[in-house]
């Protein structure tokens, strides 16, 4: 074989190659949107986020809402239910993690870790704000608040206790009631997702 | 595969044989893509690929849409704009259905009239026409109850005009209507069987698809010249072909790469022009739009149905044969069936010792009025009904039945065809090196 | 191929020359404005569809509504582009009604970002969310909207022609003796016409007809913030604008999309058109030595 057909040779190749590798590139381009087509859509990706008015929401009292097809508990506690929930050991916990959403995984189970932080210029108590799903760790029911054998919620499907900080403290229930992204965004209004 | 001789498939390594042995599906897979091709096809010989492809495309993206889609008359406008706004990517999706229902009809007619024009409906070739014209209702089928999915204003008011041609049949029309819709009227019912029907028959249009290839696999393809491909041996046959991959693969991959990139301006660039403004708006059964009319692709046969009118002699004599049974209306839905139905009759309408329409020096001249014809049914179908657009459609609608039913058995006796290439071989030389093929090719640029 | 090519050719001359006959004396008028987003590479102008917001807003919400348009879509880039605060105060400025309200039986409450623009109030007002793409500006020649093809479909041009199309009535309908219902606009094709505006033949011989909507702009309507023009034709164009958004508010992704599926494909096209002669080269090349 000649030089001049080697490199005939390799010229062709390389039309060849470049060919079918445009052919991929144009293929792949055309599939991804068949494929990126499942994901949320704007309209879904839209309630992903919801704001919460929480003005009439007073100390003491609780808020329910429905968020992604889940209820959300949002809570005004008292002095005494801060104080209740500070003065439990970690090492009485079932479940030690905080399940909060908006810190690291292995942030611990206190209070403090668990409560959302007051937005800025509130005069409400430190940790007065808690935001949890209502949904118990078990099984999916829906705990009743202000029951249970410490103060907190009490899930009567199968008598899970949770304190006032939503831990889980008795029963067959594996983890603390988790904590959703949440903020304040202004003095009155909570941001979930 | 019959026909033509070739290599076949032979299974080399212990496991090729042993899957052959109990399933030859490679060996069929291999005879389909290395299949003698006349190497002498030319540019209208990539229609066929083109169709493939777009029916693959608008099954794909269809179902992506159905996910999607609501077929219920309160919802399915709103789930269509969903798409077109929430959706990713929804917008080019489903003005990629839309149109592609256009590119479709693009190509079918090209297909069709490459087929008339060379005689590739002639014998022994009757078996894959009747299957294409079997294939082409189907798609009408399809596309028109796509058409009514969106459920705008054309969706809906197009569904009861065109249902309403069933209504024509005589005695039973009425109850065959109601059949149709489910109702007495176009409703839920209409839009979720057609959605149903919509979803089923492009599968069916797929499952022809195969047969129609296997057909035209047996007898050969036919090629420009319409000369038989030689099959006296395996070498013989090997001056007149080329196996369809790499050549006609390529080949027909570049002219799709053209088309698509056609496709793709009108999509991203004027995604709308083929449509109707009015289905944007959506169905109310209380307010008709000013002008209903059928998407570009019916248009044709559209006009041919609206040219038979009641003051025309023909439909008056046959009104008065049938003793009335065959009216105006009734007689309007037989003519638009039967224009198609004459195009499936053409193998045995076609008189001519010759195929190719290249050798026919008089054939050329109806033939080439046939296309006008159409093109013309098609502006005059979007027209009103009113002087002088009636005279026109219904001369042209008679043109197009003369075409087939006169022009095409009176040619065949009457016209002295040019002299043909011996062989394929000799006109594809006579092409490319200038010399050695007949001298009597008359339109050689291909 | 020649014989192809020929046949269309003489298909389009058929179709130009047999065209010309019956067409209506005076159609409605409809002005080619130039837009921003028109053309290949056209895309909204944020600032002009922020006046148009404002001009709907103000003037047509009161009948008009926009049921198929959510908040939050303002915010959307390639849109008004509303920040996210004043997207979400402008939402609060309507309430919709929440069937899961009063225990299943439905209430009004504030809007927020995911909900969508309220169903026109008046009941003769047609949604205005799709009227860009419900509405063609350009049919011509001769009826065939092959002019499309340069002028696009004219939706955008139609609002803004039919906002600055009023005027006042012909002669022809002075002295009627039920004067017309409704207003002259001359971009308006299919309202109401009066016989004494037709000549013999039924020909139209002023352009436009009646319409029922009141004129609704007239220059100077509503006060932008940036001190922007507010001519009737400034105002009728951005919200002609807008009303392009509303309907097809993708317009700028699917321009890009199909920019670079031309691009693409075409580099695929010249590729595979070198590869195909390459492979027939020696099967065509042989025949010539």
């Amino acid at each position: 074989m000649s030089h001049a057909d080697e490199h005939q040779g390799t010229r062709r190749d390389f039309l060849y190659y470049a060919t079918a590798g445009a052919a991929a590139v144009v293929g792949g381009a055309a599939v991804w949107p068949l494929i990126n087509q499942m994901n949320p859509s704007a309209d879904v990706q839209a309630l992903a986020s919801i704001r919460v008015d929480v003005s009439g929401v007073t100390e003491g009292t609780q808020l329910t809402v429905l968020w992604q097809g889940k209820p959300v508990f949002i809570r005004y506690r008292t002095a005494e239910e801060i104080e209740a929930a500070n003065a439990v050991e970690l090492s009485d916990l079932p479940d030690q993690l905080a399940e909060n959403a908006n810190l690291d995984a292995s942030s611990d189970a206190t209070d403090a870790n668990r409560a959302l932080p007051n937005p800025e210029g509130s005069d409400a108590a430190p940790g007065a704000w808690l935001v949890q799903m209502g949904v118990c760790t078990h099984l999916g029911c829906v705990p009743l608040g202000q029951e249970g054998n410490f103060g907190g919620w009490f899930c009567p499907c199968h008598g899970s206790h949770y304190d006032t900080s939503g831990r889980i403290r008795q029963g067959p229930a594996p983890r603390n009631l988790p904590i959703p992204v949440a903020s304040f965004v202004d003095a009155t209004t909570i941001q979930l997702g | 595969m019959a026909g033509i001789p070739h290599d076949h498939y032979e299974p080399s390594s212990n496991g090729e044989k042993w899957l052959h042995k109990r399933l030859p599906i490679v060996g069929l897979m291999y005879d389909a893509l290395f299949i003698p091709t006349p190497k002498n096809l030319n540019w209208m010989w990539i229609w066929g690929i083109v169709l493939v492809f777009t029916l693959v495309l608008q099954i794909v993206t269809g179902i992506v849409l159905v996910m999607h889609y609501t077929p219920h008359v309160d919802m399915a406008f709103a789930s269509v704009e969903h798409i077109m706004r929430d959706v990713n990517g929804g917008a080019m999706i489903r003005y990629f259905h839309m149109n592609g229902a256009s590119l479709f009809f693009v190509a079918v007619y090209l297909h069709i009239f490459r087929s008339l024009y060379y005689g590739s409906y002639k014998a022994p070739r009757e078996v894959t026409w009747i299957i294409g014209m079997l294939m082409y209702l189907l798609m009408m089928g399809t596309a028109f109850m796509g058409y009514v999915l969106p459920w705008g204003q054309m969706s809906f008011h197009g569904t009861a005009v065109i249902t309403g041609l069933f209504g024509a049949i005589p005695f039973v029309g009425e109850s065959v209507q109601t059949w149709l819709l489910g109702a007495s009227a176009v409703g839920q019912p209409a839009l979720n069987r057609f959605f149903s029907l919509h979803y089923l028959m492009p599968f069916i249009l797929l499952g022809l698809t195969i047969v129609h290839i296997w057909a035209f696999h047996t007898t050969g393809n036919n090629n420009p010249t319409g000369v038989e491909v030689r099959r006296t041996s395996k070498e013989d046959a090997e001056k007149d072909t080329l196996p369809f991959w790499p050549y006609f693969v390529i080949k027909d991959l570049f002219a799709l790469a053209i088309i698509l990139a056609v496709f793709m301006a009108i999509v991203g660039f004027m995604p709308n022009y083929l449509g109707h403004p009015d289905n944007y708006i959506p169905a109310n059964a209380l307010v008709t739009p000013a002008h209903i009319v059928p998407e570009w692709y019916f248009l044709p046969f559209y006009a041919i149905l609206r040219a038979f009118t009641a003051d025309v002699w023909v439909v008056q004599i046959v009104q008065f044969l049938s003793f009335g049974i065959i009216d105006a209306k009734f007689f309007g839905v037989l003519a638009m069936f039967g224009a198609i139905a004459v195009m499936a009759l053409a193998p045995w309408l076609d008189t001519s010792s010759v195929r190719s329409g290249r050798f026919r020096p008089m054939f050329k001249w109806w033939f080439s009025l046939l296309v006008v014809d159409f093109v013309v049914l098609a502006w005059v179908g979007a027209q009103p009904a009113e002087f002088p657009f009636d005279w026109i459609s219904l001369i042209a609608s008679t043109y197009w039945f003369a075409y087939f039913l006169v022009i095409l058995p009176l040619l065949g006796v009457m016209e002295k065809p040019l002299a043909t290439p011996a062989t394929i071989e000799d006109d594809f030389k006579s092409h490319y090196a200038g010399t050695g093929g007949t001298k009597t090719i008359v339109s050689p640029a291909e | 191929m020649t014989m192809f090519r020929t046949l269309t050719l003489a298909a389009t001359a058929a179709l130009a020359l047999n065209a010309g006959a019956a067409q209506a004396a005076s159609e409605a008028h409809v002005t080619d404005y130039a837009f921003p987003f028109e053309g290949p590479f056209g895309s909204y102008d944020t600032m002009q569809l922020q006046r148009g917001l404002k001009i709907y807003t103000e003037i047509c919400a009161a009948c008009h509504g926009l049921e198929r348009v959510a908040f939050r879509t303002l915010a959307d880039e390639g849109g008004p582009a509303l920040p996210d605060d004043q997207m979400r105060a402008y939402a609060e400025n309507f309430e919709v009604f929440d069937m899961s309200l009063a225990d299943g039986a439905g209430d009004y409450r504030v809007a927020t970002p995911t909900d969508y623009y309220p169903q026109s109030s008046l009941s003769n007002a047609p949604d205005l969310s799709m009227m860009a793409k419900a509405r063609a500006g350009f049919h011509g020649p001769w009826g065939t909207g092959l002019s499309q093809l340069v002028n696009g479909m004219g939706g955008a041009e139609y609002i803004a022609s039919l906002m600055t199309g009023y005027e006042e009535e012909p002669e022809c309908a002075l002295n009627m003796e039920t004067p017309m219902d409704g207003f002259y606009n001359v971009a308006f094709a299919n309202g109401g016409f009066p016989d004494e505006c037709k000549d013999a033949d039924g020909n139209h011989t002023v352009p436009g007809s009646w319409i029922a909507m009141s004129q609704p702009l007239y220059g100077d309507d509503v006060v932008f913030d940036d001190g922007h023009e507010a001519t009737l034709e400034s105002q009728s164009m951005d919200v002609a604008a807008f009303l392009m958004w509303t309907a097809e508010p993708k317009m700028t992704a699917r321009k890009q999309a199909g920019l670079t599926g031309v691009l693409f494909l075409s580099v695929l096209a010249v590729l595979l058109y070198l590869t195909n002669k390459r492979i027939w080269a020696p099967h065509k090349n042989k025949l010539k030595d």
